[in-house]
This record gives structure tokens, C-alpha cells and sequence, in this order.
């Protein structure tokens, strides 16, 4: 257990290594970049320019800027908008956090459950024509690009159905029904297609076998016995689906008109507005070295082989 | 029962005569050790695999017409992709000889479908088979020429992924020790990073155009690439050959290329095949926000991109172009998940 513990202080290290690293490289890559935030820079004279860069700690020489910027961050300090009236970037994001939480748990929840209906389903009928036409499914919702399939619902179900609203976002329920399941096609592809592979494996083992054996019907076997034993491993891709959702919430909330972080990450690129766009860098960052942390920790508790194996190891 | 079964037997046994036995030649006995099936190599033996696996032999093909297209544009396309015929703007797909809505040239406008092409005068022998966008240029030679361009970027941040990644694998692998702990933890500390957040911040400080989007996938593309051979590489070099190849005195880098990535090249063309459409998916991803290849080169993205924002007056603009990257991407997946099956019999589920 001592040696478990020494794991998990050395995880939470490289984490935060991470973090600083990620933070630092983004600060001296957004000094490099061309332009300057003033919009409107040709009318403003050469003292006003003097005066808000003054205001914004812009004339510092970069170390000083660093020193102050890494400072701030230990504080929860991100900085101050350039673009969007001198809001501090924290509360500009803490207020467009809520509707991105909201969709991307929507989309994970909703994927990862039909993913593991359809993968399961794929592995109880392997190789017969349902198992293709689980598996093919799996590949077009791996295939097609999530702002293709965004548009095609946007098209389909608000303007000829008009079930639901075309881009608007109030909160509600109907609101976030197609951007949920725009951005959960590609965990639903992730997960069936996981599943399947886990759980053709886990049909085929000894224990599986034994309980066939002992009379019980092959969906009980399949459900009681089977599907715990691969869900094990989907913990895994957990990460790589994390990094799928915030790409895919970059654009699906462009289309749906959603006030989320990734619609305000695009426009920050648009308007060189680079304190948000480190803000963001640093938020998305963190929140995937956290996953993979947790990831981590959830794969030792749940399947103490690992741990043992870990601990056993050489690293 | 035993008897009963026996007795025909035994009595043909009796009726045997000598002329119903021949010597035996020596080539016959020889025979007998000769291995019947032909022998095969790695590739051939994959390939054997492969055909069976209609879905990606099919995709095989789509791919390869659709690179020879794309190769040929020049030839191929109807039209300068670049040129703007104003007065012809915004026209619907036109195929001659065929008289379906939707590919005859005309449009809905309100009730009636109207003949767009007679409503601009355009000559009788001039057609667009794809429709024309808001600028007059021709769709097909955009889509030609914009495949082209999202295919070279995937090919040759592909091979950087390649070359970087097998480096690394191998060097981290093969060094073992403090330099692969060392190389793993930077790995790590990587992976950590949001490969889109690297690519979008590269493309800010690089000028947009296709250099630089190679450039930017290229930087986080490696990293499962040598994951994967350093895996393989710690497997194998603990084989027998290669421990025959050290004894003998085989630099490292010779045993690199000769026993090392021949005995790896299947899971690095796996790992390959999965970076391609990635790459396809980021070119359009990153046009399709607004910060990829810079007007007026066409990419796949930036056609879906500039469909888009007409799409309800000029649906062609948006779907044909979807539809073509749509088309790519289940290719070369499926063609990529054929060739693990067949490359890897045991992974084969």
C-alpha cells in the first residue's frame, strides 16, 4: 500500500509538471504571436498605446511578465480579457463553463450507454450480419466529421421536423437535445467498438463457460458476467474521449449557437484575444490531466491486478 | 459385429494380385518432404488476409480512384478551381442528358422549379456538373483540387508521424535504462497536453496555409506511434536473432533497419492508417473553424466551411464536399481496421 501511495504522489507530480509546463510553453508561444490585441490600433496614438500597455503590464520585459503571469495562476488568476470589456478571464469562463459541463456529461453518458448496448450486442451475435452492421455503424460514426453530422440533425430535425430548436440555447431540455447527440456520436462509435473487442474476449473465457455450464441463459451470462468484466477497460478511453468532446464542442457549439467555452475559444483566436486563449489552453489542459489522473487511480481501485502489477514493476 | 464388418475385407485381401502393385520411384518418396503449399512472405500472407475482407478490398479501390483523381486534377478538373465567373455565381448541378431534379440545372425558387442555367444565359455546351459556388467557380474542380490538398497534408503528416515516432520508439526501446525512463516521462508528460490545443496555438503563431498545418500535426501526431514501437521494440530485442546479430557485432543501427522495423512494419503501417484520417479529420476540423488553409486554395474543410454558410439556399455547396470527405474517411478506416486483422491474426477478435 506504501508503495501504491508513492505511485500516486509520483502521478500527481508529473501532473503538475504537466500543467506548468503547458502553462509556460503557452505564454512564450502567444508573445510570438503577430498582432497586437487593439482593434483599432491605427487610430490610437503612440502614448495611448503607452497607457494600456502600461495598464495591461505590457511594457514589463517577458520574465517579469511570466513571473507575474505564472504568480497569478497559482491564485486562480488567468488575467484580463483584451477583447471583451476587461473581464477578468476566470469569470468570463466560469460563466460559459456551465452549458459546455452540461453537454459534454449529456454526450458521454448518452454515447457510452448505447455504445456498450451496441457492443455487447455486436459481441453476442459475432460474426453474423448483426456484428457487421454493429461494427459498420461504429466506423460511420467514427468517420464522419461531428460538424458534418452537426449540420445534417441541425437540418433534418430543426428545419424540416421542427422538433427542436435550429441554434438557440435557453437551458432547457429541448434546447440540448442535438447538440448531445451530435457530439455523442463519437463515443458512442469509441465505446461499441471497445466493448465489442472486450467482450468477445470475455465470452470466450473459462468463467463464462462455467456459468453457461451451469444452465444459466446466455443474456444473463452475457449481463451478470460478461459486461462488468469489460467495462474494466473502457475506463481507459475515457481520456482520449474527453479530448474527442472538447474538439467536438469547439464546433457543435459554433453551429448550435451555444454560449460555451468552446464557441468562446474560436472567437478569442478570431480577435487575438490571447489571456482567454491561454485561459482556455490551460482550463482544457487541466481538466485532461486531471481525467487521466483519475483514470489512473479508478483503474487501480476497480481491478487490483493492476495495482499489484504496478507495484510489482519496475517503474 | 466386429467379424461381420471385417469380411469383405478379408476376403478381397485374398484376391490381390501382383500386377496391382507398382515399385516405388524415388521422386515420390521425395515428395513426401516437400512442403505443398507455397511458401509465403509477410506481405503476401497479409494480403491473402486482406482480400478476404470485402469491406476494406472495396475501400482499397475507392481509395486508390480517388488518389488517381486527385493526382490527375489537373487533367481531370472541368475548370480552374480559382477562376470566378461572377455571372455565373451560385448555379445548381447540371449533367447533361439526365433529367432529374436536383442534377438538371434548375432550382426551387418559391413554388416552381426555374431552369437556372437559361435564367443567366449560360451557352448550351456549358455545364457544371457540380454546381457552381457563390463566386462562380466550379464545384468539381474545387472538390478535385481540395482533396488533393487535405490528402497531401494527411500523407505527409503521416510520414512525420512516421519518422518521428519510429525514432523515438526505437531509440527509447533499444537504450532501455535511464534514457527510456527518461523518454517515457517526457512521453508522458506530453500526452497530458490537448493535441488540438497545440495544433490551434501552432497555427496562431505559424502563417495559415498547408506548411504549417502539416507542421502542427506533425508535433502531437508522433506520440502513439512511439508508444507502440517502443512496446514492440521491447519485445523483441530480447530474441534470439537479434541477440545472434549483437554477438556478431551488428551496429545498432543496421540491426535497427534490418531486424528491428521489417519485423515492426505491421504495426507501424497499422498505426499509420489510423493517422491518415485523423490528420483528414484535423485539416477540415481546423478550416471548418476558420483557422486552417487561407482563401482561395480549397480543402475539403474549407469547402464544407463556405457550404455552410449557404446551405440553406445552396445545399449542394455543403453536402457534396461532406459527402467526399465522408466517402475518405470510412475508407481509410475501413481499409485500416482490414489491414490490422490481417497483419495480426491474433488481434483478430
Amino acid at each position: 500500500m506504501k508503495s501504491y501511495a508513492k505511485f500516486l504522489g509520483k502521478r500527481v507530480l508529473y501532473m503538475l509538471l504537466t500543467l506548468f509546463l503547458i502553462a509556460s510553453i503557452t505564454f512564450f508561444l502567444m508573445k510570438l504571436l503577430p498582432g497586437t490585441p487593439y482593434s483599432n490600433q491605427d487610430k490610437l496614438s503612440e502614448e495611448q498605446i503607452y497607457i494600456m500597455n502600461e495598464q495591461y503590464g505590457l511594457n514589463e520585459p517577458v520574465p517579469v511578465q511570466y513571473l507575474v503571469y505564472i504568480g497569478g495562476l497559482l491564485q486562480g488568476d488567468l488575467g484580463v480579457s483584451f477583447q471583451f470589456s476587461n473581464t477578468p478571464v476566470t469569470k468570463l469562463l466560469s460563466t460559459r463553463i456551465g452549458p459546455s459541463l452540461q453537454l459534454g456529461i449529456q454526450a458521454v453518458a448518452l454515447g457510452t450507454i448505447l455504445g456498450i448496448v451496441l457492443g455487447v450486442i455486436a459481441a453476442m451475435y459475432q460474426n453474423t450480419w448483426i456484428d457487421t452492421l454493429a461494427t459498420f455503424s461504429a466506423i460511420l460514426g467514427r468517420s464522419i466529421p461531428n460538424f458534418v453530422i452537426a449540420v445534417l440533425l441541425q437540418l433534418i430535425f430543426g428545419v424540416y421536423l421542427q422538433w427542436f430548436p435550429i441554434a438557440l440555447w435557453d437551458g432547457g431540455f429541448s434546447s440540448s437535445v442535438l447538440p448531445t447527440l451530435a457530439l455523442a456520436i463519437s463515443p458512442l462509435a469509441d465505446s461499441a467498438r471497445f466493448i465489442r473487442t472486450e467482450m468477445v474476449d470475455v465470452l470466450s473465457s473459462d468463467y463464462v463457460e462455467l456459468a453457461r455450464a451451469k444452465g444459466l441463459s446466455r443474456w444473463t451470462v452475457a449481463f451478470k458476467h460478461g459486461v462488468r468484466n469489460a467495462l474494466i477497460p473502457l475506463v481507459t478511453i475515457l481520456g482520449p474521449m474527453a479530448v474527442g468532446l472538447m474538439t467536438g464542442s469547439m464546433v457543435v457549439e459554433n453551429i448550435y449557437a451555444i454560449p460555451g467555452i468552446g464557441e468562446q475559444f474560436v472567437k478569442s483566436i478570431m480577435t487575438n484575444d490571447y489571456p482567454t486563449i491561454m485561459g482556455v489552453t490551460i482550463l482544457y489542459s487541466a481538466m485532461l490531466v486531471f481525467i487521466i489522473l483519475v483514470v489512473d487511480i479508478l483503474y487501480g481501485v476497480i481491478d487490483p491486478r493492476i495495482r499489484v502489477s504496478t507495484e510489482g514493476g519496475d517503474k | 459385429m466386429h467379424k461381420q464388418e471385417n469380411t469383405p475385407v478379408a476376403d478381397e485381401l485374398k484376391n490381390l494380385s501382383p500386377d496391382m502393385f507398382a515399385p516405388a520411384t524415388e521422386s515420390s518418396m521425395v515428395d513426401n518432404e516437400k512442403i505443398a503449399a507455397p511458401s509465403l512472405s509477410f506481405i503476401q500472407d497479409s494480403w491473402r488476409r486482406l482480400k478476404k475482407n470485402k469491406a476494406a478490398v472495396v475501400s482499397l479501390f475507392v481509395l486508390i480512384i480517388m488518389i488517381i483523381l486527385t493526382v490527375a486534377a489537373p487533367i481531370v478538373a472541368p475548370h480552374d478551381p480559382n477562376v470566378q465567373t461572377v455571372e455565373f455565381a451560385s448555379l445548381p448541378p447540371k449533367i447533361p442528358g439526365i433529367g432529374i431534379d436536383g442534377l438538371n440545372g434548375t432550382q426551387k425558387v418559391g413554388e416552381n422549379r426555374v431552369d437556372k442555367y437559361a435564367e443567366k444565359n449560360v451557352p448550351e455546351d456549358q455545364y457544371y456538373i457540380l454546381g457552381t459556388d457563390s463566386l462562380g467557380r466550379d464545384l468539381l474542380s474545387r472538390i478535385l483540387y481540395g482533396t488533393r490538398v487535405s490528402l497531401i497534408i494527411a500523407f505527409v503528416a503521416a510520414l512525420f508521424d512516421l519518422t518521428i515516432g519510429v525514432t523515438y520508439g526505437l531509440v527509447s526501446g533499444w537504450c532501455g535504462g535511464r534514457i527510456d525512463n527518461f523518454m517515457q516521462r517526457v512521453l508522458e508528460v506530453l500526452s497530458g497536453v490537448p493535441n488540438l490545443v497545440v495544433v490551434i496555438l501552432m497555427l496562431l503563431v505559424l502563417k495559415p496555409g498547408i506548411t504549417s498545418i502539416i507542421i502542427a500535426l506533425a508535433i502531437t501526431g508522433w506520440i502513439s506511434m512511439a508508444r507502440v514501437v517502443r512496446a514492440q521494440t521491447l519485445k523483441l530485442k530480447n530474441q534470439e536473432y537479434i541477440l545472434a546479430a549483437r554477438t556478431l557485432g551488428e551496429s545498432p543501427l543496421k540491426i535497427a533497419f534490418k531486424h528491428l522495423i521489417p519485423n515492426l512494419s505491421g504495426v507501424i503501417i497499422i498505426q499509420t492508417m489510423f493517422s491518415i484520417p485523423s490528420a483528414i479529420f484535423f485539416e477540415a476540423f481546423l478550416s471548418f473553424i476558420g483557422i486552417g488553409i487561407p482563401a482561395p486554395t480549397a480543402s475539403l474543410g474549407t469547402l464544407i466551411n463556405d457550404g455552410y454558410k449557404t446551405f440553406r439556399f445552396l445545399p449542394h455547396l455543403m453536402w457534396y464536399p461532406a459527402a467526399v470527405i465522408c466517402i475518405l474517411m470510412i475508407s481509410f478506416n475501413l481499409l485500416a481496421d482490414g489491414l490490422r486483422d490481417a497483419f495480426d491474426p491474433k488481434m483478430k477478435d
